[in-house]
């Protein structure tokens, strides 16, 4: 077979799974909106009181009842729905009483910030203790480590969250408290990305930076454990699979070192695997990420959508709800297309 | 004893009943040996006995106030402390022992059979309704679990119930896909197509057949869900969306506790040990079951 061949070949896989993954995003997207407008404009005795709250007037009743069209057959109410939905329009939020899109485009950032240093605590440490534990199967290390990841099934974020303030922060007073930074460092850095430890980084503001990390390292960390714990189990199963394999007695009996058959022939090939594990968790951590929140009062989409839900602020509970969930959908979808191009076999 | 397990482990059991209960032996001996799954079970059992008992167990009423006795730390009198209206904490989390296991229970009983309905039925007959049932179950499936329950419990009101119905309603596509795995295996199969030709009707292969043959590892997912429910529900709670004041629910506790928290660290602290205490028993068992029942599986949930 020449190169070339091969190379078309490896296009047109990737081409196909591109294509299915842009249809079956889409269709999944639609199944959301489907199920976000069934839980506004179904479920309600009546949608337009839940939209605007029960404070309103008459008049904004009115105008909020024309605006929504629930006068036309569900199937154009749904429609008119997801083109509003497409052109960024959420509606408006009661207890705000701004656009929704815009207060999640302010808000999401801190949560993603969260997210991503979590997941990276989550990686750093649950994958080499899965590998660990695989490598020592059946031993005291493997039963320690299987009880401390499934603790991370077990244990509320919530409850982990107050302890762990009650802890860290109250008693031994290691790391700051709730909120993104002090408040007398709030406002002080130009927002650019709307990342805390970005932004200070890019304006050369360390003392903010310290702050932010200080304050972020905590929450951080505790939502970091909850994907630890799927990570190393996952890793471990992984590995379990791939070190039961011949070639890794092969590679035993012809006296290659331990270490180099764990991490060169073991893990390896569990490295693709692994991508779609991190994607899974990483949409968890955004999911995860609004016990926390609330928790810590950290200004992310996850304390938005609990006080939109004490407000009874349907609007903006539904607009995080779908932000929520198109990050989550497209996170798995991705992590599924990136198996499928990268692994050996699809080649 | 020697005869009975002679009887139970006997290679040609007289009735299906022997047969039966020669399975369950088995299982429950293998099961034995694993110590996790035994320390689950055992905890499971604690929680049974805890929520039938409650009353002769809890040393006070769950809800009677002492204003007097308003937080105080655990001693003697009260091994977990009183709350801010005197209350003792640890009569209220046996009391929530019952509302935990009315909730995992009736969240099961909703979601397993209704994910196995669906599974089944996808599988069975394959074509244009496994495409329709499947589609919507994977849209379902990528949906993020906690959040959905969230905006649910919003549009139907806080309550207890309300919270038991949106977890019941994001739980069930795990199991549609279980079903329908296992459907697959063997809907081909000799046995199915002979229950065909004696002329059964696809509700009653479905029914008897295809559903009796999904139920093991579809107990094994369940009892491995439990522990994410249980915190769903406790989630639900301490946002004030499932259970409501004065119910001890453990999750709402631990909400009225955060008020607290830097003083009185018990109130928050107590009711949480409850809920990791539960959980890692259904995790344990969970994985013991998994070992014992569907050795294919590990690893997989």
């Amino acid at each position: 077979m020449s190169m070339q061949m091969i190379t078309s070949r490896r296009f047109w896989a990737i081409l196909r799974a591109t294509v299915g993954f842009v249809i079956v995003t889409l269709l999944t997207f639609v199944g959301l909106l489907a199920i976000t407008f069934f839980i506004g404009r179904v479920i309600p005795i009546d949608p337009v009181l839940s939209v605007v709250g029960d404070r309103a007037t008459q008049e904004q009743y009115d105008i909020a009842k024309i605006a929504m069209g629930l006068d036309r057959p569900l199937i154009i109410q749904f429609v008119n729905y997801v083109g509003d939905v497409f052109q960024g329009d959420l509606g408006r939020s009661v207890s705000t009483n701004r656009p929704v899109a815009s207060d999640l485009a302010r808000v999401f950032p801190a949560t993603l910030e969260m997210a991503t240093l979590g997941i990276a605590i989550g990686v750093g440490l649950g994958v080499p203790l899965g590998v660990w534990a695989a490598a020592r199967k059946g031993t005291w290390v493997d039963q320690i480590i299987r009880v401390f990841a499934l603790l991370g099934y077990s244990v509320p974020a919530f409850w982990l969250g107050l302890v762990g303030l009650v802890l860290f922060y109250a008693t031994l007073g290691w790391v700051s408290g709730p909120g993104r930074v002090d408040i007398f460092y709030e406002g002080l850095v130009e927002q650019r990305t709307g990342l805390m430890l970005v932004d200070s980084a890019l304006s050369g503001d360390w003392d903010v930076f310290w702050n932010a990390l200080d304050h972020l390292i905590l929450p951080a960390t505790i939502l970091g454990f909850f994907s630890l714990a799927y990570i190393a189990r996952m890793t471990r199963s992984f590995m379990l699979d791939q070190l039961g394999q011949e070639y890794i007695t092969t590679a035993r009996v012809k006296g290659v070192s331990e270490w180099r058959v764990i991490w060169v022939h073991g893990f390896r090939p569990i490295r693709v695997q692994l991508i779609t594990v991190i994607g899974l968790s990483y949409a968890a951590l955004l999911e995860g990420s609004v016990m926390i929140e609330t928790v810590f009062s950290w200004p992310g989409i996850g304390n938005y959508l609990t006080v939109a839900l004490l407000n009874a602020d349907m609007n903006a509970v539904l607009g995080s709800t779908l932000v929520i969930g198109s990050v989550f959908i497209l996170i798995n979808k991705m992590s599924d297309v990136l198996y499928r191009i990268l692994d050996p076999r699809s080649r | 004893m020697t005869n009975m397990q002679s009887w139970l482990l006997d290679d040609s059991p007289q009735s299906r009943m022997q047969a039966n209960l020669g399975n369950s032996y088995r299982m429950l001996r293998a099961l034995l040996r694993n110590p996790l799954a035994v320390v689950g079970a055992i905890i499971l059992l604690l929680l049974v006995f805890a929520a039938l008992f409650a009353p002769w167990i809890a040393p006070h009423s769950p809800l009677g106030q002492d204003l007097g006795a308003r937080l105080l730390p655990p001693s003697a009198a009260h091994w977990m402390g009183t709350d801010e209206l005197g209350r003792d904490i640890l009569s209220r989390v046996i009391f929530g022992a019952r509302i935990t296991l009315m909730i995992v229970a009736l969240v099961a009983i909703i979601s397993a059979p209704l994910g196995l309905i669906i599974g089944a039925v996808s599988g069975y007959f394959g074509g244009w309704t496994d495409k329709v049932l499947m589609g919507v179950t994977d849209v379902f499936l990528s949906m993020p679990k906690l959040i959905l329950a969230l905006a649910f419990v919003a549009a139907l009101g806080p309550g207890i119930e309300n919270a038991i119905i949106a977890i019941a309603i994001t739980s069930w596509p795990a199991y549609a896909r279980i079903a329908r795995a296992e459907t697959l295996t063997f809907r081909n199969s000799e046995f199915i197509a002979a229950t065909r030709l004696v002329g059964a009707s696809h509700t009653r292969i479905i029914m008897r057949h295809v559903l009796p043959l999904c139920t093991s590892s579809m107990i094994v997912r369940v009892t491995l869900d439990m522990a994410g429910i249980i915190l769903t529900a406790a989630g639900l709670g301490f946002l004030g969306l499932g259970a409501q004041p004065p119910l001890p629910e453990w999750g709402a506790m631990i909400s009225r506790g955060r008020t607290f928290i830097l003083d009185q660290w018990w109130v928050a602290t107590m009711p949480g040990f409850a809920i990791i205490l539960v959980s890692l028993g259904f995790c344990f068992l969970g994985d013991g079951l998994r070992d014992v029942l569907d050795p294919k599986q590990e690893g997989k949930s």
